[in-house]
């Protein structure tokens, strides 16, 4: 929204003289000339439209919270009841994210590494939690884990609650993050160079010590991108985990539900102070992971 | 590609691991993502193909049906414009702030639904920003349509976008530049040689958004206020009749939505078997 008023907002306007060089001078500094049309047009569009939906909506998160004041953003933050449901919504993303790490690895590589009946089946299908809307997967996960599911039978026999536990929103945000760690790895194990493996094959190293030692550092970065892409889209996911969760304060609800709560008692700035913490810290995490997914690269290359 | 071929030493050994973890995916794939499917239409017909039938035709489903119809059918094409217009300025031209422009546009994908239905109703409900004002003028946005194309709207934001980016980037401006060189205009330019060039990444694109529109939970659910038959999509029809445990109901109206998400994904498989030069790096298979 304001970066349209800096930006050149038409072509040079057909004055003489002086204007028109300094237009144009203003012009170059933001934008190369180039001889294909469009780009105040096509910006135009870009700008109002990105400013409408995204810049507006977001202002309107970042500043709603401190009508509060910093002590009231502090003290709904603080408030039991929000810090367990943060405290469950991040903590049990991270798990989920690292769990899907084995699990992606595993079918990436089967995916990459063998050719057998039905692979591109099995490759498709790995979009199967991108497709289907998350109500959904919802409520089939529900049906499948509750006490009297398939699986939350045979969970409940050995004595653990599934469905209505934080292990049922477990469940859920591991289905809803796979997809993200096997698309992260497998284009990086298809390219990989399989040479270095042979060579190491050659000089003794075993199939579990190519896998660790050789295998595993090239496809580092990749896997790290992979659980972060998992984790943050775990730590906002709704539709998948409210069904599953049971929703008990303090122990199973999570950040989002709390923020919709909030909505429903017309507790705006409450609500607004919950979502931009959960854009905050997910937002640090992944600053930290990518710092830590630059150190792996750089240390890969060498 | 097969494990024998890059194992000539210990040959016995490896496809007795290989046939392990293919089992091993396959069986992490049908427990974790396969079972749920399936459980979505055993349940929808867990009484019959005329209770399925009968929950489908109920006046509150076909509402549901058509408000989600309507709801893509704004959402997207705005969308799909705003990508193409995005693509556009930053795979043609070079500019400064392009990266900030960039990361702007990825933005709603980091953001939770909750909060991408949050934000409109901080902006438009009773307490929001422009709160007073809409109901001094009568106009309503949080609890009807618009607030639900906005939200919609927030959270299928980059789908297009990010599709054609990549490629149009790839593709460069040398082609559009020829036909200018040769005398075309500017529109028949873009008719005729760059829509061409990325009509296939285009539906990719729509295609995904779509399926996402369609889908929406999260986000329709903060500015919906659930008023049967007139505020609820598909998938928020589905949560009012899990919650008043019409099991049979709310199953059936999920196996629409699980169609539709099947439907996309043999397209999009589809699209990138047979399509793969022309869709972005990342999606090439």
């Amino acid at each position: 929204m304001t970066d349209q008023a800096v930006l050149p907002s038409g072509p040079v306007p057909g004055g003489a003289g002086a204007p028109v060089q300094a237009e144009r001078r203003r012009r170059s500094r933001w934008v190369e000339q180039s001889i294909l049309p469009g780009f105040p047009v096509a910006m135009g569009i870009t700008l109002t439209y990105l400013g409408a939906i995204v810049v507006l909506p977001l202002i309107a998160l970042t500043i709603r919270p401190w009508e509060l004041g910093l002590d009231g953003v502090w003290k709904a933050l603080t408030d039991e009841r929000v810090a367990a449901a943060l405290k469950l919504s991040f903590g049990l993303s991270a798990i989920a994210a690292l769990v899907n790490a084995p699990l992606g690895l595993l079918l990436a590589w089967t995916l990459t590494r063998y050719e057998f009946p039905g692979r591109r089946i099995l490759d498709a299908l790995v979009d199967l939690p991108f497709a289907l809307p998350t109500a959904v997967a919802g409520i089939a996960l529900t049906a499948i884990y509750a006490p009297n599911g398939p699986l939350g039978a045979l969970f409940a026999k050995v004595g653990i609650k599934t469905a209505y536990s934080p292990v049922g929103i477990f469940i859920a945000l591991v289905f809803i993050g796979l997809p993200f760690v096997v698309r992260a790895l497998q284009p990086v194990m298809q390219d990989q160079d399989r040479e270095v493996e042979e060579a190491a094959q050659t000089l003794g190293a075993n199939s579990l010590q190519r896998a660790v030692f050789v295998v595993l550092p090239a496809i580092a970065p990749a896997l790290i991108s992979g659980v972060s892409l998992a984790f943050a889209r775990a730590v906002g996911e709704y539709g998948s985990v409210v069904f599953i969760a049971g929703n008990l304060p303090m122990k199973t609800e999570i950040a989002p539900l709390l923020i919709v709560i909030k909505l429903e008692q017309y507790d705006y700035a409450g609500a607004a102070a919950v979502g931009l913490a959960m854009v905050a810290i997910s937002f640090g995490a992944l600053v930290l992971i990518n710092t830590a997914q630059i150190f792996l690269a750089r240390r890969g290359r060498r | 590609m097969t494990a024998a071929a890059d194992v000539p030493v210990k040959a016995t050994r490896l496809p007795g691991m290989a046939v392990a973890l293919v089992l091993a995916s396959a069986v992490v794939m049908a427990v974790l993502v396969l079972l749920p499917l399936f459980i979505v239409f055993h349940d929808a017909f867990a009484k019959g193909v005329q209770a399925y039938a009968a929950a489908i035709r109920e006046p509150d489903a076909l509402a549901a049906i058509r408000l989600t119809l309507l709801v893509a059918a704004i959402a997207v094409p705005l969308n799909a414009v705003f990508g193409v217009a995005a693509a556009w300025c930053i795979a043609k031209f070079e500019f400064r702030g392009k990266s900030v422009l960039l990361t702007l546009i990825d933005l709603p994908f980091s953001i939770s639904p909750v909060v991408s239905g949050l934000v409109w109703v901080l902006l438009f409900g009773a307490q929001g920003w422009f709160g007073t004002w809409l109901i001094d003028h009568d106009i309503k946005i949080i609890f009807a349509t618009t607030g639900l194309v906005l939200a919609t709207i927030l959270v299928t934001f980059p789908f297009v976008a990010r599709e054609l980016i990549p490629l149009m980037q790839d593709q460069g401006a040398d082609e559009e530049a020829a036909a200018l060189t040769l005398g075309a205009g500017g529109f028949t330019t873009f008719w005729k040689i760059t829509i061409p060039n990325i009509k296939w990444a285009l539906l990719y694109g729509v295609l995904l958004c779509n399926a996402r529109a369609m889908g929406e939970f999260g986000a329709v659910s903060v500015v919906s206020g659930h008023i049967r038959g007139q505020t609820t999509t598909l998938p928020l029809h589905v949560e009012v009749l899990y919650n008043d445990y019409d099991f049979v109901g709310a199953f059936a109206a999920a196996s629409l939505l699980a169609s539709l998400g099947l439907v996309t994904l043999v397209l999009k498989t589809a699209l990138e078997w047979r399509h793969s030069g022309e869709l972005s790096a990342g999606r090439r298979h």
